[in-house]
């Protein structure tokens, strides 16, 4: 893995800045969830976010993906500055994304699930498929073909028809990033991908993401706590400490921080 | 005991006696079925895709088949009047999405079903302010005579409302099984947040659905009320559609058409065969029996999903 890794942080050129979060501030009642924080994800880039539990993490992947809207601050997305917008909306403007527990669709098989995630794509509406019916199916069958080969990257294919309640938790994380990849999105948001994996799970997953990335060029955000993951496959990591940004950089220099060290294990006042 | 014999025995030897009649009583009963599928099958839609059992249904029938009569009462042309009844029913479920729904997003099952409650009074009172109270005849021309089929008395407007029934049904099963909209639906039924974040609209869906059972309970006026008129009753039909949906299981389609058919056939049978026997009427009454001895064996219905709970 550090093999490939190493590989992909050689060959990698970063584009322009993709999405730009500025000054942003969130408080749920008297929660101040997110206060101040601002960074930039370039194209093509692998941005780890990370910070103990209860930073902000998945406040901030909610905000991207439109879930939440800041209170105060920017977000400026592919140049344009971001209206408050909705959950589907943001999936429209194509940033996908994953949840910490796995939301699927536990009833639909593997292939149902990553069908819905072309949705957005597939234009025939319900007239079409009422008046229409051979172009409608022809549609059909072109997308069907789309997520072949993703179910085929991922190395699926043994669950298409399975329905996804019943995969174990380390195959339902994985159908759940090959909807989001179905839907082609420009920025993938994954939160916790690896949470609760082994570690020869854990490695098939990191190979995916930077699969993903190499072969797709698809920017990706995610928030991950295996500091060992974190550091082996993102380009740039931002700190979050008790809703502040407290530190941005490459991973080893972030690593290296003596205000991370201090937020991850608590300052030392006296020798014990 | 010599009573109870009778009771049971009798129909039974009656029905082999009369072969050809008990045919017709069960084409009878499938006909009437066929209808009751209609009404269930509005509510299994709006439960599937938004988890709501939907109180209204039964006064959206009768909504729908005010509107539509007080419009041909009016002079409007049917053709024209059944365009515009179609695009009030699309309205309304707009407007139960924005003014309803919205606001209660998340809230508990129990409050959405309170809210169709408060639903049906409205539309009660909207109707009759709009249309008036009074019984209407509907005559959109489908003939209503007995006809002789090799020796069995088949109705020819229940054998048209029975076939363009099927066809909407066959039309909407699909729809909702075999194309995106039926994707989206059955994901926005299974789980919202996985939905929204492949970039399904909560809101439009909503609003397909609603629309479409506004049609379906449109269609089920017009075959309701033009045979026995457009009147208040009218709404009780909902009533009929509960033994259907305990049969078929609140979630599922087929489940709400052979539901249909097995009431519909039941209630029909007992009626003519055990009906003399204990002093008739039992039509009302035996689609709940039935439902019940259901409930007994398989709580989840026919085809609804088995309940499997974790301890």
């Amino acid at each position: 893995m550090t093999e490939a890794a190493a590989a992909h942080a050689g060959a990698k050129k970063l584009g322009a800045v993709l999405l730009e979060v500025e000054n942003v501030s969130l408080s749920f009642g008297a929660v101040q969830a997110l206060t101040d924080v601002g960074f930039a994800i370039r194209e093509r880039e692998i941005l780890a976010i990370i910070g103990p539990n209860g930073a902000g993490k998945t406040t901030m992947l909610n905000l991207l993906s439109g879930w939440y809207g800041p209170d105060k601050g920017t977000i400026t997305y592919q140049g344009i500055r971001r209206p408050r917008m909705r959950p589907h909306e943001a999936a429209a403007l194509g940033i996908g994304r994953t949840f910490q527990n796995v939301a699927l669709f536990k009833r639909m098989s593997t292939l149902d699930n990553i069908m819905t995630g072309r949705n957005l794509k597939m234009k025939a509406s319900f007239l079409d498929h009422a008046l229409y019916w051979g172009r409608a199916e022809a549609e059909e069958t072109r997308h069907r073909a789309q997520v072949e080969r993703i179910i085929d990257f991922l190395e699926i294919e043994a669950i298409r028809k399975v329905p996804v309640g019943r995969l174990p938790y380390g195959l339902q994380k994985r159908v759940e990033l090959a909807r989001a990849l179905a839907a082609e999105p420009t920025l993938l948001l994954l939160d916790e991908p690896m949470a609760g994996m082994n570690s020869e799970e854990k490695e098939d997953m990191c190979r995916y993401v930077l699969d993903v990335n190499d072969e797709f060029g698809t920017t990706i955000c995610l928030i991950e706590h295996d500091m060992g993951v974190v550091m082996d496959i993102s380009d740039r990591v931002v700190v979050l400490d008790y809703g502040r940004k407290i530190a941005d950089g490459p991973p080893e220099r972030v690593r290296k921080d003596p205000t991370v060290i201090s937020a991850y294990l608590g300052v030392t006042h006296s020798p014990a | 005991m010599e009573i109870l014999t009778a009771a049971f025995l009798g129909p039974i030897a009656d029905m082999i006696a009369e072969p050809l009649f008990l045919l017709e009583v069960m084409i009878g009963g499938v006909l009437t079925g066929v209808m009751y599928s209609l009404v269930a099958l509005g509510f299994v839609l709006i439960f599937k895709a938004s988890g709501v059992f939907n109180f209204a249904q039964g006064i959206m029938v009768l909504f729908a088949a005010l509107t539509l009569v007080g419009l041909m009462e009016r002079g409007v042309p049917i053709w024209l009047a059944l365009a515009i009844t179609i695009a009030v029913m699309v309205v309304l479920a707009m407007a139960i999405e924005r003014i309803v729904l919205r606001p209660l997003v998340n809230q508990a099952d129990i409050t959405l079903f309170m809210a169709t409650i408060g639903l049906t009074f409205f539309l009660e009172g909207f109707g009759e302010i709009l249309w008036g109270s009074n019984v209407k005849k509907l005559d959109i021309g489908i003939p209503d005579r007995s006809v002789d089929v090799g020796g069995v008395l088949i109705n020819t407007f229940d054998v048209n409302a029975a076939v363009i029934a099927a066809v909407l049904v066959a039309v909407l099963a699909v729809l909702f099984q075999r194309t995106k909209i039926g994707r989206a639906l059955r994901a926005v039924a299974d789980d919202h947040q996985a939905a929204l974040s492949v970039g399904i609209s909560l809101t439009s869906i909503w609003v397909i659905v609603w629309a479409v059972a506004g049609i379906v309970a449109l269609v089920a006026g017009i075959m309701w009320g033009g045979k026995s008129g457009v009147q208040f009753s009218l709404s009780l039909i909902a009533l009929k559609a509960l033994p259907v949906l305990i049969l078929g299981g609140l979630t599922s389609v087929p489940g709400a058409i052979v539901g249909g058919l097995i009431i519909g056939v039941g209630e029909k049978v007992a009626e003519v065969f055990w009906g003399p026997y204990i002093g008739g009427a039992i039509e009302n009454w035996f689609a709940y029996v039935i439902a019940v001895a259901f409930l007994w064996f398989r709580p989840q219905g026919l085809f609804g999903e088995r309940i499997i709970e974790r301890v």
